[in-house]
């Protein structure tokens, strides 16, 4: 073990390695995206308030009760075995041959979901009534409430946890090589099963994780301080109309 | 007199708490309609009930000829025509000031984009805000804040304005730029709702006041009436405490 085997395993191996952390990323942010979308629908629909009309609350009630399931379920057992379960259970019960990345993707996106279901409804019941009242008083209704209002608040509020939940994502991806997906764990796996070598391999990976970890991580800085806009405002004197929409920055959409 | 709205023997509980009475009140058109009364009286959930912002347990709130406590009556419509200033101001947050006037406008009345910033531009200029659009509620002061809300209330061009306490919240100083916005409304003949302790404003600007106590209305009248005449003994404790 001397840095210049781990310099000609990373010459001899670089397309392997790449590869792998390639998959990891690409599972990692559309798994990220995708279970943050879910989480939101789920949020929003978890914190719409019970409605007047007794149908409807029924019908309310149930979708609750759905989502209840599907959050405690996904976050109370291991991504390592509802992997095996998915994948060798949709082949067992309905006969499918499910696409391993597909299956990846799918699901590191429902696990988040859960995760993220729960950070959302912690965001929004962190969000002052004030501006929900605010909001109903000029006659929104709950959806233009959130998406006007509340849930800019929100996005800006768990952006550190699903910072979080990014790099939990990139890290556990690793667990898939159960399913046999090739993602960077299962390569550098690959890479020592050939050369007989365990340190390097993993050593080598280990760097990666922490390169993409910590870019992610940067990166969501970045992001944070965008959001938050400039410190200061400018007075203006007196506005041309035409001109101000571009100028201000209105953000209604 | 043309009344706007007009409530019928509305109560409000909270659990086994009658906050509100049989309240039989009416704002008319054009018209300008002080509440006073102690602490806990009712005054900010009887204008809560009046937006539905609080569900009334039971009565009537009948606007425009038609009761909007009715099941099939689209609430969301009804509360457009009211503008509504919090004593906490509520600004949104992650909108500019330029933006906070326009996204009821957009979103509910469905202008488009132009002419909420036309409408916007004029109800800022009313307040005296229009050289801070591109402020964020953050970088105000309370009054500017204040006076902000009142024209995102405004730009929706409502039939009635409900304040509550508009200037509670406010230090000392700033009481007053959001008093003076207030009176110059009222002198527009903008039909207005206000919940107020200023009693020197409500005896200046009200054309009428209500005297609430205890979740009833005690006694009503012009200001003259109330202030210098008051006929309830409670009316003329509560005075008696206040102007003190
Ligand atoms: N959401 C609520 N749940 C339970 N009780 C409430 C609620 N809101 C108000 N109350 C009670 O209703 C009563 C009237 O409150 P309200 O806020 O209407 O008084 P107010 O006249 O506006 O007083 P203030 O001048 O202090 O604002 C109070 O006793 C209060 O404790
Ligand atoms: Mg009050």
């Amino acid at each position: 073990m001397s840095i210049e085997y781990i310099i000609s395993m990373i010459t001899n191996n670089w397309p392997m390695f790449l590869r792998g952390a390639g998959m990891t990323l690409l599972i990692s942010i559309i798994g990220t995206i995708f279970g943050a979308v879910i989480g939101l629908l789920a949020g929003v629909i978890r914190t719409i308030p019970t409605p007047e009309r007794k149908l409807k609350r029924i019908v309310l009630k149930i979708v609750n009760l759905i989502l209840s399931v599907y959050i405690e379920f996904f976050r109370g057992t291991p991504m390592l075995v509802q992997a095996m379960v998915i994948f060798y259970g949709s082949a067992l019960a309905f006969g499918i041959d499910m696409d391993r990345t597909m299956a990846a993707i799918f699901i590191v996106s429902i696990n988040t979901g859960a995760y993220m279901a729960e950070i959302v409804r912690g965001g929004v019941i962190s969000i002052d009534k004030g501006q929900f009242e605010a909001a109903q008083a000029i006659g929104m209704n709950h959806f233009q409430t959130m998406w006007s209002v509340v849930l800019p608040q929100v996005i800006r509020n768990i952006l550190p946890a699903t910072g979080n939940q990014f790099i939990i994502n990139i890290k556990d991806t690793s667990v898939l090589n159960v399913i046999g997906v090739t993602e960077l764990y299962f390569q550098a796996k690959t890479v020592a099963g050939i050369s007989f070598k365990y340190f390097e391999p993993f050593f080598i990976a280990c760097i990666l994780y922490f390169v993409m970890t910590f870019t992610v991580t940067l990166i969501l800085r970045y992001i944070e301080r965008k959001l938050d806009g400039p410190e200061n405002y400018s007075m203006i004197g007196q506005p041309p109309p035409q001109l101000m929409l571009t100028k201000s920055n209105t953000n209604i959409d | 007199m043309q009344n706007v709205i007009e409530v019928q023997h509305l109560s409000k509980s909270f659990g086994n708490h009658e906050v509100l009475k049989d309240i039989d009140f009416s704002v008319n058109k054009g018209e300008v309609v002080c509440i006073i009364g102690s602490s806990g009286s009712g005054k900010s959930t009887l204008l809560r009930c009046i937006n539905l912002l609080e569900k009334p347990s039971g009565g009537q709130i009948i606007y425009h000829g038609e009761n909007i406590l009715d099941e099939k009556h689209d609430i969301h419509a009804y509360r457009k025509k009211l503008g509504m200033v919090f004593q906490q101001f509520n600004l949104f947050n992650n909108h500019n000031v330029l933006s906070n006037c326009m996204v009821g406008q957009v979103k509910v009345i469905k202008r488009s984009k132009e002419d909420a910033e036309k409408v916007a531009l004029k109800y800022l200029k009313v307040v005296g805000m229009d050289q801070y659009v591109n402020a964020k509620p953050k970088q105000l002061s309370g009054g500017q804040k204040q006076r902000v809300a009142i024209a995102r209330a405004l730009s929706m061009e409502p039939d009635v304005m409900l304040f509550d306490e508009p200037t509670s919240a406010l230090d000392p100083e700033m009481v007053g730029e959001v008093l003076k916005v207030m009176k110059e409304l009222a002198g527009t003949g903008l039909t207005m709702l206000i919940v107020t302790h200023e009693m020197e404003f409500a005896k200046e600007v009200a054309d009428r006041v209500v005297f609430m106590d205890k979740g009833v209305i005690a006694e009503e009248g012009t200001p003259e009436q109330i202030f210098n005449n008051p006929k309830e003994d409670r009316t003329k404790a509560f005075l008696k405490r206040t102007l003190s």
